[in-house]
């Protein structure tokens, strides 16, 4: 028999989190620090709303790109929360998470050749998709001492002429890195002078915690929003995850390109996710600044452990992730995480499964209850003195 | 900053105060300044615990009865409602809009206890109209929180 598959396919590496995730499963009655999804259920008038357009029977496709009742409230809510003009009929696809978009927006604007900058530690599937879409891949390692902000320099140092493309991952996960206006001008005007495009991921939007300062678009600067892909979705502002649902903004001739992949490929976003978002947009501002208020206290409850316990780690402002470093105790992040799992029964993502350069650090989540924080925060302070005792074998 | 004590505490009144300023962003001794003020100012009016009684096999019953009353000169409804929450037994006392004029929830060892209470106690007072006795037969949800078995985490352990 010939062989069945795609070469190029086969040598996509799966994610590295998947093989800790086997590891972890393994492990009974493990307390986990690893999710990446919000803690929180949807809230309860958003679900209402969700099983409402069930029993009112709207169980048929919507169009292409999107319900236009959801598409007008994107319009709306992100000129509202972040400064953004889109026309919700030419520059909002609705798609099956913000996952979907960064496909078919990589997709939709690459050719064999093209070069996507992606600043890495980050989300695992800028680079897979890059790939799918035969773009090439060229990695920016983040630095630690930048608070894994991607700063002027490291962006020029990466441009080559085939450069298109540069993936914007903040707010970020694993790191919490996030940008300020004044990090995106500086990025905004490189982009600008090497006409590049943005893939500004903004799926952890409304989740900043910069005393009196909202977050900002790449596009809301000027000059910008032609450049730039914004996609965003409800997976994280809305604790929505399961819902399947994000969108992406951005100029109508490359919206164009990505409706027609996303048309073939998917047909529609899930049409009660589309009423149920209706609803969130309409009605859930208040709920995602209650969220936001409760990230924020465990991210500095977190911080202030670590700083109790010695463990060192920046100050992340963003999305529910801290990103500490534990290099002082001479071992690979992965080495770490399976020893805090083995020892204490404690799973925490080891850097690297963001990309190399995340080596030497761990991602802690905390979308998880204070007091889950608690209990998970006693486990990782007695393995670490037991590390700073030598009491834990270093080597496997 | 109250807002933000308040609403946490409102939940979670057992933290302790150096959790809680961390938590809240400011130092401990503001906080613990704070509450106390807001303890004095009676805004913060006592810490109490939300127990769901069925669990424990002590024999609990409480009602809920609507009473009607004449209010009085000058006094208006405070002055019997005053009568009425005095007695230890009597759990809450609101003054309400609509179709009778004060909810009283009651709490005693017996169906007969409470009834005695409302019979012998409150329906004798001057005021007092009438009465209609609502037992609790189940609690859902009691100040806020579902009082059915806390909900697993059902999320994968690992998540990228």
């Amino acid at each position: 028999m010939r062989n069945p598959l795609s070469k190029e396919i086969v040598n996509i590496q799966p994610s590295g989190i998947r093989k800790f995730f086997d590891i972890v499963s393994e492990m009974k009655d493990a307390i986990s620090l690893g999710v990446g999804e919000p803690d929180f259920d949807t809230p309860w008038h958003i679900r209402d709303e969700g099983i409402y357009s069930l029993e009112k029977g709207r169980t048929f496709y919507t169009s292409n790109a999107g319900l236009k009742e959801l598409k007008i409230e994107i319009a709306k809510y992100l000129q509202r929360r972040f400064e953004l003009e889109y026309d919700y009929n030419s520059e909002v696809l609705v798609t099956v998470g913000g996952s979907e978009a960064i496909d078919i927006a990589m997709r939709a604007m690459l050719d064999p050749g093209d070069e996507v900058l992606i600043p890495q530690p980050s989300y695992v599937s800028y680079e897979p998709c890059c790939r799918l879409a035969n773009g090439t891949p060229v990695i920016i390692q983040l630095q630690a001492e930048n608070e894994f902000r991607l700063t002027k320099e490291e962006l020029e140092a990466a441009i080559t002429p085939k450069t298109k493309l540069l993936v914007l991952p903040y707010p970020n996960n694993p790191t919490g890195a996030v940008m300020e206006r004044h990090d995106l001008e500086a990025v905004a005007a490189v982009v600008a002078e090497h006409d590049l495009f943005v893939l500004s991921d903004e799926i952890y939007g409304e989740l900043t915690y910069v005393e009196g300062k909202n977050h900002v678009s790449i596009a809301s600067l000027p000059g910008m929003k032609e450049r730039t892909i914004v996609i965003n979705g409800f997976s994280k502002s809305h604790a929505m995850t399961g819902w399947r649902l994000g969108y992406a903004c951005g100029p109508k001739v490359i919206l164009e390109q990505m409706l027609k992949i996303h048309q073939y490929a998917i047909m529609c976003a899930p049409t009660n996710s589309q009423y149920a978002a209706v609803d969130a947009l309409r009605n859930g501002d208040s709920d995602v600044a209650d969220m936001r208020e409760q990230y924020n206290g465990r991210r500095r409850y977190l911080m202030h452990a670590f700083e109790q316990m010695g463990l060192s780690c920046f100050e992340p402002f963003g999305a529910f992730y801290v990103f500490p470093c534990i290099r002082e105790f001479g071992m690979t992040s992965e080495e770490f995480a399976e020893k805090l799992l083995a020892e204490e029964k404690v799973a925490v993502v080891p850097g690297t499964a963001f990309g190399e350069c995340g080596e030497g650090f761990i991602r802690i989540s905390y979308a998880y209850s204070l007091d889950n924080l608690k209990t998970a925060l006693e486990r990782v302070q007695r393995f670490i003195e037991k590390l700073k005792k030598g009491e834990i074998n270093k080597t496997k | 900053m109250r807002e933000k004590i308040l609403t946490f505490i409102e939940k979670n009144s057992r933290i302790n105060l150096k959790e809680l300023a961390v938590i809240i962003g400011v130092d401990e001794v503001t906080v613990a300044q704070e509450l106390k003020k807001m303890e004095e100012e009676h805004i913060i009016c006592g810490y109490h615990t939300l127990i769901d009684w069925d669990k424990t096999g002590v024999e609990k019953v409480t009602a809920m009865i609507e009473v009607r009353v004449t209010p009085q000169r000058d006094m208006g409804f405070d002055k019997v409602a005053e009568r009425i929450y005095n007695y230890p037994e009597v759990n809450a006392v609101f003054l309400i809009s609509g179709g009778f004029d004060l909810l009283v929830t009651l709490e005693g060892k017996t169906l007969r206890e409470v009834s005695q209470f409302v019979t012998d106690k409150l329906s004798t007072l001057d005021s007092v109209l009438s009465t209609k006795t609502n037992f609790i037969l189940k609690k859902y949800k009691d100040h806020g929180t579902i009082i059915a078995d806390a909900p697993k985490d059902e999320r994968m352990l690992i998540t990228p």
